[in-house]
């Protein structure tokens, strides 16, 4: 009765327990882990992939996929950097970084949706357009930014503690979980991962959430792009890249099926907390670069091992 | 008086055929392909911009290609130089160890090769152009040592470890640091040349030494990530060298939050570079290695310098 019970436990807070396990022996090994600034440290560093990994789940939940989220943000944060170093204000920048990300997002959508075109081939063909369009407009230099207001975005802190990223992943999950597990389109969502011709069968309109599925992608993607351009006061020309990796590392740990239909995004974000916690770690702990690389892959394999046998 | 007559039919002979030659030269400028690793660095992009000028000035023909660091789409790209055969390749790999593939297709085409800043582990290049990086680390080293006489912990950020740039600064600065008692390497580890890695990176190192003091930091944009992480820690008081005195790093300088970085002077490697194969191809001797000075950049040297205009 007991280990029944226990391995329900297991079976619904999967990430979440391991996690724990691992804040315990990374403990063990650095007592400068467990500390309030250091916490908050890992959640600042682990705000922009974990923001990425929403955008990940949402379209893998469908059964989809998005590589473009890396060069999104480069160009929408690229475009926030141009419209101040102009003078513009932050508010204007914020703003047309967030439709360029919605914009981005909607073209991936249209593609994959009305064309009945791979997701994988459609993102990838727009991550290079878009890696593209930021060299261009960045001519290949970083673009300074020096707009008091628009740091504050990615360096300011909330009762001087809590930075501002955190503030607004915590803000999106909530607003991502709400809209995945209360809504009628999250609803049809993982309708669509589970069977798509059963949901078409039902009377989901299966084009039109996937195409928002896409766009809710490329807005998050550029709400990642604000962050960085405004945490590194500068939008660099290959900014982003490789971070979809991370972010679909950090979903698949969480338990994402990428077969689409299984997941939530509150484990993606505990998987991306523990891809964070272990870079933390292992810089804490002094292990030299070439076996942090050599680490990372084995933990991520370990963690799909786990869920593959759990399921 | 026979012997004079030979003589002077052939330096006569000499002459014409050198006239010739130089005919030729003016007929033809010499075609020269410039394969480079990206352009997405401010010191790419000033190398790529005084190439094409000087190129210009001393009359050659270049043919600019770059591979968005991906050392796959760089042998393309040799490919590509190869079949359109120019007289001489001016080549910055991707990656040292990758670029021995590159170099040797070179080889067997029998185009001449000249490497500058990242050299080719394997191949034969004619020379190899690029500032002396080691020398750089040493200057890195030898500031912090200056400005620390009584000791101090130090960070290093590495970069991308399989680049012999990263390895020779890293080694120099290492060889300063090894030699020097009182200098203390408690932190060291690669952020990839990246500025957010190198701002996350820091952070990190930070949580885990609070006593750390100065930090060296391969390239200006680790550099700058790292006084990003340390402003948002509030320890301005720590020492931040880089390397390459981007205009980025140069304000930073100027405005105290780091400490000193290390020029190199693109505009002279690319202009070393073009003249070596100038001179290669009219058949001169060339050095099979040419080392192009380096020059720290702190709020004083800025101060002088504006002083000086």
């Amino acid at each position: 009765m007991n280990t029944k019970k226990l391995s329900e436990i297991w079976a619904k807070y999967r990430p979440v327990l391991i996690m724990i396990v691992f804040i315990i022996v990374a403990e063990c090994l650095s007592r400068k882990f467990l500390t309030v600034n250091n916490i908050m440290n890992v959640l600042n560093q682990t705000s922009m992939n974990a923001i990425l990994a929403l955008a990940l789940t949402t379209v893998i939940l469908t059964g989809g996929i998005d590589i473009s989220v890396g060069s999104t943000l480069a160009f929408s944060g690229a475009a926030a950097a141009w419209l101040l170093r102009a003078g513009h204000s932050t508010v204007l920048a914020v703003i047309v970084a967030l439709v360029i990300g919605v914009a981005i997002g909607t073209l991936n959508g249209i593609f994959i949706s009305r064309w009945n075109l791979q997701p994988m081939i459609v993102t990838l063909a727009t991550m290079s357009i878009f890696r593209g369009t930021t060299y261009l407009l960045t001519t290949g230099s970083p673009i300074s930014v020096s707009n008091p207001a628009f740091k504050m975005i990615g360096g300011g802190k909330l009762f001087g503690t809590i930075q501002v990223p955190i503030i607004i992943l915590l803000v999106l999950a909530v607003i991502m979980h709400y809209v995945l597990n209360n809504t009628p389109f999250g609803r049809h969502i993982y309708s669509i991962g589970g069977n798509e011709e059963a949901a078409y069968l039902s009377g989901v309109n299966t084009k039109n959430v996937k195409a928002a599925a896409y766009a809710i992608s490329g807005l998050l993607a550029s709400v990642v792009g604000i962050i960085m351009t405004s945490r590194l006061s500068s939008a660099q020309p290959l900014a982003g890249q490789s971070y979809e990796m991370d972010a679909i590392a950090a979903a698949v740990i969480g338990g994402t099926s990428l077969r689409g239909g299984q997941g939530k995004v509150v484990f993606s974000i505990v998987g991306a907390l523990i891809i964070g916690m272990l870079n933390n770690i292992l810089t804490l702990l002094d292990v030299s670069t070439y076996y942090q690389t050599v680490i990372k892959g084995i933990v991520i394999l370990i963690a799909v091992m786990i869920d593959a046998k759990s399921n | 008086m026979r012997a004079k007559k030979v003589l002077g039919i052939v330096l006569a002979g000499t002459l014409t055929l050198s006239a010739m030659s130089m005919s030729a030269m003016a007929d033809e400028a010499p075609r020269i392909a410039l394969l480079m690793a990206s352009m997405t660095t401010e010191f790419f992009v000033q190398i790529e911009a005084e190439a094409r000028a000087y190129a210009e000035e001393v009359g050659v023909d270049l043919e600019v290609y770059t591979c968005d660091n991906d050392s796959a789409k760089e042998l393309a790209n040799m490919e590509t130089i190869l079949s359109d055969a120019p007289d001489i390749i001016l080549y910055t790999p991707n990656d040292s160890d990758a670029a021995t593939v590159c170099v040797e297709k070179a080889n067997e085409a029998g185009v001449p090769v000249i490497t500058f800043d990242r050299g080719s582990n394997g191949g034969e290049v004619v020379s190899h152009i690029a500032s002396d990086n080691e020398l750089g680390g040493e200057m890195a080293g030898e500031y912090i040592r200056e400005i620390f006489p009584d000791g101090a912990k130090v960070a290093e950020l590495q970069g991308i470890l399989a680049t012999n740039v990263a390895q020779l600064r890293g080694a120099g600065f290492n060889k300063i640091i090894d030699e020097t008692d009182n200098l203390e390497l408690v932190a060291q580890q690669s952020a990839n040349f990246d500025k957010s890695e190198g701002m996350t990176v820091f952070e990190n190192m930070l949580q885990a030494h609070d006593e750390i003091e100065a930090v060296f930091a391969a390239n200006d944009e680790m550099a700058l990530g790292a006084m990003e992480a340390c402003k948002a820690a509030g320890r301005d008081d720590i020492k931040i060298v880089g390397f390459d005195a981007s205009p980025d790093a140069v304000v930073a300088v100027e405005a105290g939050d780091m400490a000193a970085t290390i020029a190199q002077l693109p505009v002279k490697i690319i202009d070393t570079t073009i003249d070596t194969a100038i001179a290669y191809l009219n058949g001169e001797e060339v050095e099979k290695e040419i080392g192009v000075e380096l020059q720290l950049v702190t709020q004083e040297s800025l101060a002088a310098e504006t002083e000086a205009e």
